[in-house]
């Protein structure tokens, strides 16, 4: 069987491991080499060094995005992960129509982001307008914007890998302890959310790699908008390739410390989330 | 055995599946990336040996069906396959840098002057020698990168501030009350003054949604600009000293206070917000231009009027209109030889045959199938009279001794520039202080300096 396995590995891998490359390692083979380049189209490119990492790191809006990002992924990640699972602890009880609500919730995260960011635009603007404000005036009604329509779109999703989790606790646990006595805050925070690690872990990774990624509801919602105080770091690497001419290696240096700052704070997360799981 | 070839057959149907997904990507990546935009092959009706074929990324998005049908109509008649592909607006930077990277490039696309130029010079094809650069009617429409023309201007626009007759002279005034900025300044207050009863006001809302910005980050800005050129005697700088800033000023305060809208609200207005105010009568003035023709001919061509946009500036009695290009065709010097070719035959025919002509000068009925042409003036040989009224008023301007204002937004160092313009004057709208003023100069003059250096380094 091993035997087997070994001599048909090839061939089962090679399509997934083409398209992996297709799609994944040449163009970050190609990002990396272009971050180091001055170039107009990605085609041709001529070597220039380090100087767009020099441009990237001296630009202050890519600093103050930085900044602005970061806030938002952790407003963002506690907002998200507390109303979801609160949903999730309510939907599991025994009611009517959990199955309704939980569709309901869902649904919004079924929706374009782009779609979404235009539709809560009208939405914001019409609440602001009578009294003469609007999104695009200041930085922190777009972040409260943004707050709003991602956890909207977001808790839906995590309510259900959250459910999820809560359906694998063991009943006799829970009864076990509540013979003994614990009341239900204590079974809360002493069994359910240690065996709920696991989803947790998960949850809180997706919503803050989410969170730093987040692109196209930035992009419709506010635009950057005013003077690109609410740019975030996509769009700003986004507009520094697109918007200015000359500026492409610099936009593509960005991408690559953006990449880097990603996985870095992904790994952090992972491992102090990890390191609270239990074995069931 | 047998289970090894099966393995090998499935492993190879799905390796073929994924190049089968490969395989049609240029198509596919292409329609991705124009989500927003249009496009159509009309090539799929030709037979004829493939030796060249056009592909036209187009800027305007207003002529993007009129060009789709000049294209099908080239190629019925030649063979030749012609691709339009029109940016959608504001995106015509980004979608040009996309497909300039792909193996079907754009054959013919465009700059929007001496400042995009700086960007695509190396991908310009020089037209010198070209038959359509002997068309042109005068040399100052051709687009020099030294002494080779990298671009052709095939359109000349006309902008002001247009106006609807028949609300004005309800107001009580009519176009020969309006000659200075001091003239336009107490019309416009009167209306404002007299909002509730005469039931409009003076200018549309000056929408500051991607959609409408241009209209005063690029437009309006030209006219500091212009006046600032023409007393330093220069045509472009890499340090503008804003001259006329106080004017800018007075201009825009007097388009956000005597406008439909709340100025706080303006960020969130569009350019189709501003048409619809026009076209149901609720504001006399709107800035715009002659390509707008078609989204206000409701009105009725007798009801168009366009004036100068005034600012206040000495001697202003004496100026007309803006008028000038910023559209530049440019070949793509990378495409074949063939392609590059069979586009320069392209835009040939398209400013000297019959249909060409008709179909880029003419107003209502002028595209053989029946629709409205592009209305365009083209400084070629071959312009027809234009029978859209917008242009015969600019043109009746320069007739009467107004001296026309040039365009000189295409030095403006980058489209950065202009957002961050844009941008201080949305917060000024809002706030309306000598501080939020100040971020607009700043952004206005220090912007101009950091992004001409930017451009340069």
């Amino acid at each position: 069987m091993q035997k087997s396995m070994k001599r048909y590995l090839p061939i089962f891998v090679l399509p997934t491991l083409l398209a992996f490359a297709i799609g994944f390692i040449i163009p970050f083979g190609m990002g990396l080499w272009l971050s180091l380049c001055e170039f107009t189209t990605v085609t041709d490119a001529k070597f220039v060094g380090l100087a767009n990492y020099v441009k990237a790191l001296q630009d202050t809006v890519f600093l103050h995005s930085f900044w602005y990002t970061a806030l938002f992924a952790v407003v963002s990640l506690v907002v998200i992960n507390v109303f979801a699972f609160l949903l999730a602890l309510a939907l599991t009880q025994s009611m009517r129509g959990t199955n309704l609500f939980r569709t309901v919730f869902f649904m919004p995260n079924l929706i374009g982001g782009i779609v979404l960011g235009y539709i809560w635009q009208l939405i914001f603007n019409g609440i602001l307008a009578p009294y003469g404000k609007a999104l695009a005036l200041n930085e922190w009604y777009g972040f409260v914007g943004l707050v709003i329509l991602v956890a909207w779109q977001q808790i839906g999703y995590m309510m259900i890998i959250y459910i999820a989790g809560l359906q694998s606790i063991p009943g006799d646990i829970m009864e076990a302890a509540s013979i003994d006595g614990a009341g239900s805050l204590y079974r809360l925070f002493k069994i359910t959310i240690p065996m709920m690690m696991p989803s947790i872990t998960i949850c809180t990774f997706l919503s803050i790699t989410n969170g730093f990624k987040l692109f196209d509801q930035n992009l419709s919602l506010t635009a950057g908008e005013p003077s690109k105080m609410s740019e975030m770091m996509a769009l700003n690497i986004y507009n520094t390739f697109f918007g200015r001419t000359g500026w492409e290696g610099v936009g593509q240096a960005k991408a690559v410390l953006f990449f880097i700052l990603v996985v870095c704070i992904g790994l952090i997360q992972l491992r102090i989330t990890r390191s609270k799981e239990v074995q069931q | 055995m047998k289970k090894r070839i099966l393995a090998a057959a499935m492993s190879t149907a799905l390796t073929l599946g994924l190049f089968a997904g490969c395989s049609s990507a240029p198509s596919s990546a292409a329609g991705s990336t124009a989500a927003s935009g249009t496009q159509s092959t009309a090539a799929s009706t030709t037979a004829s040996a493939g030796d060249g074929k056009v592909f036209y990324l187009n800027f305007k998005p207003e002529q993007d069906a009129q060009w789709q049908e000049l294209a099908k109509l080239y190629t019925e008649e030649t063979g030749v396959p012609v691709t339009v592909k029109t940016a959608a607006s504001g995106q015509y930077e980004t979608t040009l840098k996309a497909d300039m990277a792909k193996s079907e490039a754009p054959t013919l696309f465009q700059v929007n002057g001496p400042v995009g130029l700086a960007a695509w010079k190396d991908y310009c094809y020089d037209l010198s020698d070209s038959a359509i650069a002997g068309e042109l009617s005068s040399n100052d429409f051709a687009l020099m990168n030294g002494d080779e023309m990298a671009g052709i201007g095939y359109v000349i626009e006309t902008y002001g501030i247009i106006y609807n007759k028949a609300l004005l002279e309800q107001a009580g005034y009519t176009a020969d009350d309006i000659k200075s900025f001091d003239d336009l300044k107490k019309v416009a207050e009167d209306i404002t003054a007299r909002k509730d009863e005469l039931g409009f006001s003076a200018f549309t809302s000056a929408g500051m949604d991607g959609s409408s910005d241009w209209r005063f980050k690029t437009h309006l800005a030209n006219m500091p600009i212009y006046y600032e050129y023409q007393a330093d005697g220069i045509n472009s700088t890499d340090a503008i000293k804003g001259t006329y800033l106080d004017n800018y000023r007075q201009i825009w305060d007097l388009y956000i206070n005597n406008a439909t809208c709340e100025p706080g609200l303006l960020s969130t207005k569009t350019g189709d917000d501003a048409v619809a105010e026009f076209i149901t009568e609720q504001a006399v003035f709107y800035q715009n231009g002659t390509w707008a023709y078609a989204d206000v001919a409701e009105l009725g061509d007798e009801n168009l009027g366009m004036l100068p946009i005034y600012i206040g500036v000495e001697g202003e009695e004496k100026q007309g209109l803006c008028t000038g290009t910023e559209n530049y065709w440019c070949v793509n010097k990378n495409a074949s030889e063939a392609d590059i070719q069979a586009t320069l035959d392209f835009m040939y025919w398209c400013v000297t045959s019959e249909t060409g002509t008709k179909a880029m000068c003419g107003g209502e009925g002028a595209m053989p199938s029946g629709n409205a042409g592009m209305g365009f003036v083209i400084p070629f040989k071959g312009n027809l009279e234009s029978t859209n009224p917008l242009v015969n008023i600019a043109n009746q301007y320069v007739a009467d001794g107004y001296t026309p204002v040039s365009w000189n937004f295409s030095t403006m160092p980058s489209e950065e520039w202009k957002n961050g313009v844009g941008s201080a004057l949305t917060t000024y709208a809002a706030d309306q202080s000598d501080a939020n003023w100040d971020a607009v100069k700043t952004a206005f003059v220090d912007g101009w300096a950091t992004e001409a250096a930017a451009a340069k380094a």
